[in-house]
């Protein structure tokens, strides 16, 4: 038991090592209850739906979202719209495809299995547009921060006077949770910005909530799964392993040797 | 393998194994007798044989849908996870399956480094082990390259130019090993190949490991050398399949807690960034299992120096059966030794820990001390320890008392007997 206690504590202290060194220059984020974490944690269904709001009216003018596709929005573990509103979604975009018969390229609405449409053509357009940033592409963008969700969320809430210590120039914004707090993006949101249909209060705080909601499950659009799978898999192999130590207790009472 | 003398029972058996022995090869698999007294410590060589295995089945099945090059593999992977079924469970199996796979291999050699299992009779066992570790590193670090992310692409830049750092030629090396000026396409169709190829030469090696074992037998907590077939042993099957069997689920769960609960938690953030060769990440650091050398590499301020420590830092544990004099095997006779070897432990941790931090300030000293003290046990401590121990008087067998009933066994036996 002394030894398992051993194991244990080495690996807590290389998880613990290896967590800790990226959170050196973390600043305390802005905490919710996220409906998708724990055990079973799920998506909250209204809340995705409200963070595509918010993506598509606020977010899409700028950042992409190139490895998602129309039909997700209907997909189980998703926002769930129903087909029929994910095709309505699809089709108020319009896509370039071709080329046609003629060798023209043409512009027709989109269909469920077209990827999203992109704000720029490509990223020196976007560049331009942004005063020389690159809006990062959204799909994955909650793992791809060091604070995840809550880094997102924060940042969101994160705007305010700068410091007059601190001199921006033109076109940069101050935030605390920035890296460096100096940001080329400017607070996207403002209370009241979207309207939601479900008549929620779209406050900063609720929208940002939401919006962070519907990027973590961009990011992760099986998570749900994973978390229905995980819990059951690891019941049978719990299940399992006692059957396994109480087979190991009988063989080995065969000779006089502990195990 | 003593045990040539079996004969199938049915006649088609005999036959088949007159001409091809792969049923003796069975029975003595089945009937090769293990110390009785082998503890929880002794099944991880089990457990990453179940490692090796899951890597290589989950990673042909990734190598279906993912695509080497580099404009199409970051979206590939993210294909994967996405819309290919269960990929997203498969690809989070291996990838954390290679953390699993370092972290039960670094107990097994630290096992190993307890009970002197690398001692004589058993060095080929040992140094095909370390040969094992060189291939696992050389695979985890080209694996980590190829979802042609941020880390990825300044890691793969990173460790190819340490080889700039050999004299003359090194440059041209660089260049050779990148196929080109820089880490790009060429690099990365080379590394996947690489990556597909090296797991099979482990597969080889492991082979090899596990025949080498047999020659000589387990050592054993008690670490003396045993009759076989004895009262000292219990054949293989069903005693030792079955607690292989048990710490394998054990192994699992844990596997599987990472797998389904905290997947990104071992990796690195910046690599769900596709690579950029314009921008380069506030810190690039390797995955966790590196970290130690990562920090005796950055402790020395010469870079070529730096690399020599890195690679002397694995390579003296090929020598090590030479640099313990010692002449008994277990740690648990060995009453300073033991104290040196949970220093070691520690010195690994730290140099794992400082390696994850900025090498500056105070992290660097304590990443020279520990890198210094890391030689310092090898080349020093432990061939002196061997002339100037006091060692524990050692039992003759594992279930006979020593003559005239020494106590120490009574506490060692106690001592194993606590695992569980």
């Amino acid at each position: 038991m002394k030894n398992l206690f051993k194991l244990f504590s080495i690996i807590i202290v290389i998880i613990a090592s290896n967590s800790y060194c990226f959170a050196a220059e973390k600043v305390e984020y802005l905490k919710t209850d996220w409906s998708f974490k724990g055990l079973f944690g799920k998506f909250d269904r209204a809340s995705l739906q409200r963070g595509y709001q918010v993506y598509t009216e606020v977010c899409a003018s700028c950042h992409s979202m190139k490895y998602l596709s129309y039909r997700n929005l209907a997909e189980q573990g998703g926002p769930e719209f129903s087909e029929a509103q994910a095709k309505a979604i699809a089709a108020s975009f319009e896509v370039i495809d071709g080329p046609n018969s003629d060798g023209e390229m043409f512009t027709r609405p989109g269909k469920l299995s077209d990827k999203f449409v992109m704000p720029y053509d490509n990223v020196k357009a976007a560049q331009a547009a942004n005063g020389g940033a690159y809006p990062p592409d959204m799909s994955v963008l909650v793992k791809a921060r060091g604070g995840g969700v809550d880094y997102i969320y924060s940042l969101l809430q994160g705007y305010e006077e700068a410091p007059s210590n601190v001199s921006l120039d033109d076109g940069v914004y101050y935030n605390k949770y920035m890296y460096g707090n100096k940001i080329r993006m400017a607070a996207p949101l403002s209370d009241g910005l979207v309207e939601y249909g479900d008549g929620t209060n779209a406050s900063v705080e609720q929208m940002s909530k939401d919006v962070t909601t519907f990027l973590m499950w961009s990011a992760e659009p099986h998570l749900e799964a994973r978390h229905q799978m995980g819990f059951k898999a690891i019941v049978y192999l719990i299940i399992l392993t006692v059957l396994v130590y109480f087979s190991m207790k009988k063989i080995w009472s065969r000779i006089e040797s502990e195990v | 393998m003593s045990d040539h003398d079996y004969r199938p029972k049915s006649k088609v058996g005999q036959w088949f194994n007159d001409r091809l022995p792969l049923l003796t090869l069975a029975n003595h698999l089945t009937d090769y007798p293990t110390p009785k007294n082998l503890n929880y410590w002794w099944t991880f060589g089990g457990i990453l044989t179940f490692c090796l295995i899951t890597q290589i089945v989950t990673g042909l099945t990734l190598a279906m849908h993912y695509i080497a090059h580099a404009d199409m593999a970051f979206e590939s992977v993210e294909h994967i996870m996405r819309d290919v079924n269960y990929g997203w469970l498969i690809r989070y199996i291996h990838a954390n399956g290679a953390s699993m796979f370092f972290l039960a291999v670094y107990i097994h050699i630290f096992r190993s480094l307890f009970y002197g299992s690398y001692k004589s009779p058993r060095e080929i066992i040992w140094i095909l082990g370390i040969i094992i570790y060189l291939l696992m590193m050389a695979a985890a670090f080209m694996g980590y390259v190829l979802p042609w992310g941020q880390m990825s692409f300044w890691g793969a830049t990173v460790i190819t130019n340490l080889f700039s750092a050999i004299p003359l030629v090194g440059e041209g090396i660089v260049t050779w090993l990148w196929g080109g000026y820089s880490v790009d396409n060429p690099t990365l169709t080379r590394f996947f190949t690489l990556h597909y190829l090296i797991p099979f030469l482990i597969l080889g090696l492991v082979v090899l490991h596990i025949w080498a074992l047999h020659v000589p037998g387990n050592n054993n907590p008690v670490g003396i050398d045993i009759k076989k077939p004895s009262k000292d042993t219990v054949p293989f099957h069903p005693y030792i399949v079955i607690k292989d069997g048990f710490a394998l689920l054990m192994f699992m769960i844990v596997f599987a807690f990472f797998v389904f609960y905290a997947p990104n938690i071992l990796g690195h953030a910046d690599n769900y960034i596709e690579a950029n060769p314009m921008v380069t990440p506030a810190h690039i650091v390797p995955e966790w299992y590196l970290l130690p050398f990562y920090a005796i590499l950055r402790s020395v301020p010469d870079k070529l120096l730096g690399v020599v420590a890195m690679l002397s830092a694995i390579l003296i544990l090929a020598v090590l059966p030479w640099l313990d004099t010692s002449k008994i095997r277990s740690a648990v006779f060995r009453p300073l030794y033991k104290q040196f070897y949970w220093i070691l432990v520690a010195d690994v941790l730290i140099l794992g820990y400082v390696g994850a931090m900025p090498a500056e300030g105070l992290y660097l000293l304590i990443a020279r001390v520990a890198t210094a003290y890391y030689f310092l046990h090898f080349l020093v401590i432990l061939p002196v320890l061997g002339f100037k121990e006091k060692t524990l008087p050692v039992p003759l067998s594992i279930t006979e008392p020593v003559l005239g009933g020494s106590p120490n066994l009574a506490a060692a036996r106690n001592k194993e007997s606590k695992i569980e």
